[in-house]
């Protein structure tokens, strides 16, 4: 770092909130340094205060924020004086922002073309006559194949990948000295997180510094110079990437570094169960007709079996029929062809009564707890439901009740409180506390651990692995994290557009790979390693 | 509650007991007429005076507190019970059944709405109970369109379907997560409307739709004081008062009832 003349130079930043009482302080003086040219990144679990850090260099914190700084500079101009409109001449033009979320990003209604030339005309990068040019150069520069056509196309007609490509795309078009990116790659899957790095280090190579806002050690490890360590508004430690990493010496910095190697390593593998199968399906095929656009199979032929006690990880990237299989497997959806039967029984043989009797066999945990429950609900209305569909009187009600609670290991103290109350952690084990409740033979999890921060994600897969020990009810783990299904999961089914590519024992499938797509899975983990040097697996 | 409602709340409750107990705030009989004290100003006899007829004006506007306010309330229940189940039909019914509920909503809607309600009430005769059912079904789509889109809108969302994995009906789904989840945009809708629908009823009675005579009743007081408005002003100004206070009660506190059961919905 030149630290004559760094980019960014914040001293003391704080930021305030109003709340109804007194105020919140989210930032409680940090100090950092971006040179250019650099890669510096800010990692915490959610709430540490970084992404408000990032939004204060662009006048983004929030509203009703209150900034203070001793120094807020930003290549020589005071960024404390800058209001309201002189506010355009930095965003855009000098700073470019990267979302996590590029659907809610781009404009729905605007082709990605005219997303992207968006800040070309507004700044005046280059003369009117060739902006369309420019543009299919900055998408193709992106990575995205055949920029021509995809500049036509609109934000939803693309993949999650593509759009956050072209995001970056329309924030590096201005051909911005710094470009913020916060949590760029967390909603992505393993092979294209690799692909939006690998863009984010190229233009860095161009001479752009980036400030990147992560609470994925694994993506900091790969590309950043320079890591600051965010808690509770301040940083508790900062460093170069590699001596962070590899040797933390502050205890959350290290529960952070361990956390991410141990949910990758610690094995959490049951002793398995029985050779019953408590779940089977039969070549499964569902279609799903698109408006105007002809029919989609979402998942085609596709069997599998889940034995008692068990776990079955489901592997593939976004859109290749995870959560499709999963709603099949529950029974909510019916296939177009094939059959699953529970117990032994097909679900196609079951109308009305019988069915909705049938499906409490199968429960689920999704992704977002928080959606899962009526918002209206108490925790204790949200476990107690189930059993009042089945029809269990109240004094038994309250017995399992608190038997449920005691398997996730959840204090009673939580029953009469409202979910959105709870902290991350406590509603997913609320959301398999309620799984449980019904007594299921199989809950289908899907991504259950993948919204939460690392430590949290460990806690809740100790709660799978103990449940599973205790009550031997099998799992139909979903996830794109490989790391997790390794530790969880008995045998593995790889998934690919809709088919099974692979599947096998777990360690067979994930040590041997026998077909390239799941060796592709496989390399595009970012890692990194405790001791020797730095590296990222190639 | 903040202070500046408080006034506007003591005013419904005002309002409210008016309708129900008339008598306790007047001893007066409000179709009594005196031909001898006819169009009085208002005084220590008669408070707010007497109209055409003779008759104590603050007695009539006391009594006519029922019939004002109750063609409008029932108004606005009748079509949010109409519109509600015509709605979560529509949505869970299928498409045919969606498409033919839909569209007859919008044939109610391609007609005027004064028109229709002119049209029911014609048919039904004139009286409180048709004023009701006529501007009940002027306002049914409304109500129907927000519950359709609600049911739609929920049906998607995960606690629904978490609640189809317990084993529960589709009809219990809907009356256990949707419809309680989509109280907020009703309630909204009702008390937006509620304050219109006064106005409405009280147009009606104007144009003689609305409760006969001699029944005291806001509008029609209005409408009997547009021939002495030149020698009285008061058998005019008072009804006009009192609609006018009722319908800003009802929308005052309406929208900040609204704003606490927003906040209270994320």
């Amino acid at each position: 770092m030149t630290a004559e003349d760094p980019l960014v130079a914040v001293r003391d930043l704080t930021v305030r909130f109003p709340v109804r009482r007194g105020e919140v302080e989210a930032v409680r003086g940090v100090s950092f340094r971006i040179g250019r040219g650099q890669i510096v990144a800010i990692v915490g679990e959610s709430g540490s205060g970084k992404s408000v850090t990032a939004r204060s260099l662009v006048g983004l914190a929030g509203e009703g924020a209150h900034v203070a700084a001793t120094e807020l500079a930003f290549d020589g101009i005071d960024l404390r004086a800058v209001r309201g409109r002189g506010w355009r001449a930095v965003r855009g033009r000098r700073v470019g922002f990267v979302l996590q979320d590029a659907l809610g990003s781009l404009d729905p209604l605007r082709r990605v073309g005219a997303e992207v030339a968006e800040p070309l005309r507004a700044h005046g990068v280059v003369p009117a006559r060739e902006v369309d040019a420019e543009v299919v150069r900055l998408l193709g520069e992106a990575g995205i194949p055949a920029p021509e056509g995809r500049a036509r196309q609109y934000p939803h007609q693309l993949s999650g990948g593509l759009r956050q490509r072209a995001l970056i795309a329309s924030a590096l078009a201005a051909r911005p000295d710094l470009l913020i990116a916060d949590e760029p790659t967390t909603a992505l899957d393993a092979t294209v997180q690799r692909q939006v790095l690998g863009l984010l280090r190229e233009r860095v190579g161009h001479g752009t510094a980036v400030l990147l806002i992560s609470h994925d050690l694994g993506v900091v490890a790969e590309i950043a110079d320079h890591v600051y360590v965010m808690k509770d508004g301040l940083f508790v430690e900062d460093g170069p990437a590699a001596r962070v990493l590899e040797s933390p010496s502050h205890p959350y910095t290290r529960t952070l570094v361990g956390a991410a190697l141990g949910r990758a390593a610690r094995p959490r593998v049951t002793p398995g169960g029985s050779p019953r199968e408590v779940l089977r399906a039969e070549g499964l095929v569902k279609e799903f007709t698109l408006p105007g656009r002809g029919a989609f199979t979402a998942v085609e032929d596709v069997s599998v079996t889940v034995r008692a006690g068990e776990t079955l990880g489901v592997v593939g990237e976004s859109g290749s029929g995870k959560t499709t299989l999963g709603r099949l497997l529950m029974g909510l959806l019916d296939p177009d062809a094939g059959r699953v039967l529970l117990d032994g029984r097909p679900w196609d043989g079951l109308r009305g009564h019988a069915r909705r009797t049938a499906r409490r066999g199968v429960q689920m945990i999704y992704q977002h707890p928080l959606s899962s429950f009526d918002p209206r609900y108490t925790a204790r209305q949200i476990l107690e439901e189930p059993l009042r569909a089945a029809g269990t009187a109240g004094r038994e009600r309250a017995v399992r009740v608190a038997r449920v609670l005691e398997h996730v290991g959840l204090s009673p103290a939580v029953l009469d409180r409202h979910a959105r109350e709870l902290s991350g952690g406590q509603r997913q084990r609320l959301a398999i506390a309620r799984a449980l409740a019904p007594e299921p033979q199989v809950i289908v999890c899907d991504e259950p651990v993948s919204a939460l921060d690392a430590s949290i994600q460990a806690q809740v897969l100790d709660v799978l692995a103990d449940v599973q020990e205790r009550l031997g009810v099998a799992y139909v783990f979903i996830s794109h994290d490989l790391g997790v299904i390794r530790g969880l999961s008995h045998r593995v089914v790889v998934m690919k557009d809709g088919r099974v590519v692979e599947s096998g024992e777990t360690r067979r499938v994930l040590d041997h790979p026998a077909h390239p797509y799941t060796r592709a899975l496989l390399d595009a983990v970012p890692r990194f390693a405790v001791r020797g040097r730095l590296r990222s697996r190639a | 509650m903040p202070r500046s409602l408080w006034p506007w709340t003591a005013v419904l409750v005002l309002l409210a007991a008016m309708a129900a107990f008339p008598s306790l705030f007047t001893g007066a009989d409000p179709d009594a007429a005196d031909l001898e004290a006819v169009l009085r100003p208002p005084g220590a006899e008669h408070w707010l005076g007497t109209d055409q007829n003779g008759r104590d004006l603050y007695a009539r506007i006391v009594y006519g507190a029922r019939p004002s306010l109750l063609i409008g309330t029932g108004a606005v229940l009748l079509a949010l019970v109409a519109g509600v189940a015509v709605g979560v039909a529509a949505a869970q019914l299928g498409r045919i059944a969606d498409q033919v509920l839909s569209r007859s909503l919008d044939v109610i809607l391609s007609v005027p709405g004064l028109l229709l309600v002119f049209l029911v009430v014609a048919v039904l005769g004139p009286g409180s109970g048709s004023a009701a059912v006529g501007l009940a079904v002027v306002s049914v789509p409304g109500f129907a369109r927000v519950a359709r889109a609600e049911v739609i809108r929920l049906r998607a969302a995960q606690y629904v379907e978490a609640a189809h994995g317990f084993g529960w009906s589709r009809a219990q789904v809907v009356a256990r997560h949707v419809l309680p989840n989509a109280a907020g945009p009703f309630l909204a809708l009702a008390t937006v409307s509620l304050g219109a629908m006064i106005v409405a009823s009280s147009s009606l009675s104007f144009v003689g739709l609305g409760p006969r005579p001699p029944t005291a009743e806001w509008g029609a007081m209005l409408a009997d004081s547009r021939e002495f408005l030149a020698l009285a002003w008061w058998p005019g100004v008072f009804p006009g008062i009192a609609v006018t206070v009722a319908v800003l009660a009802v929308t005052l506190v309406g929208q900040h009832l609204n704003r606490r059961v927003e906040r209270r919905l994320p």
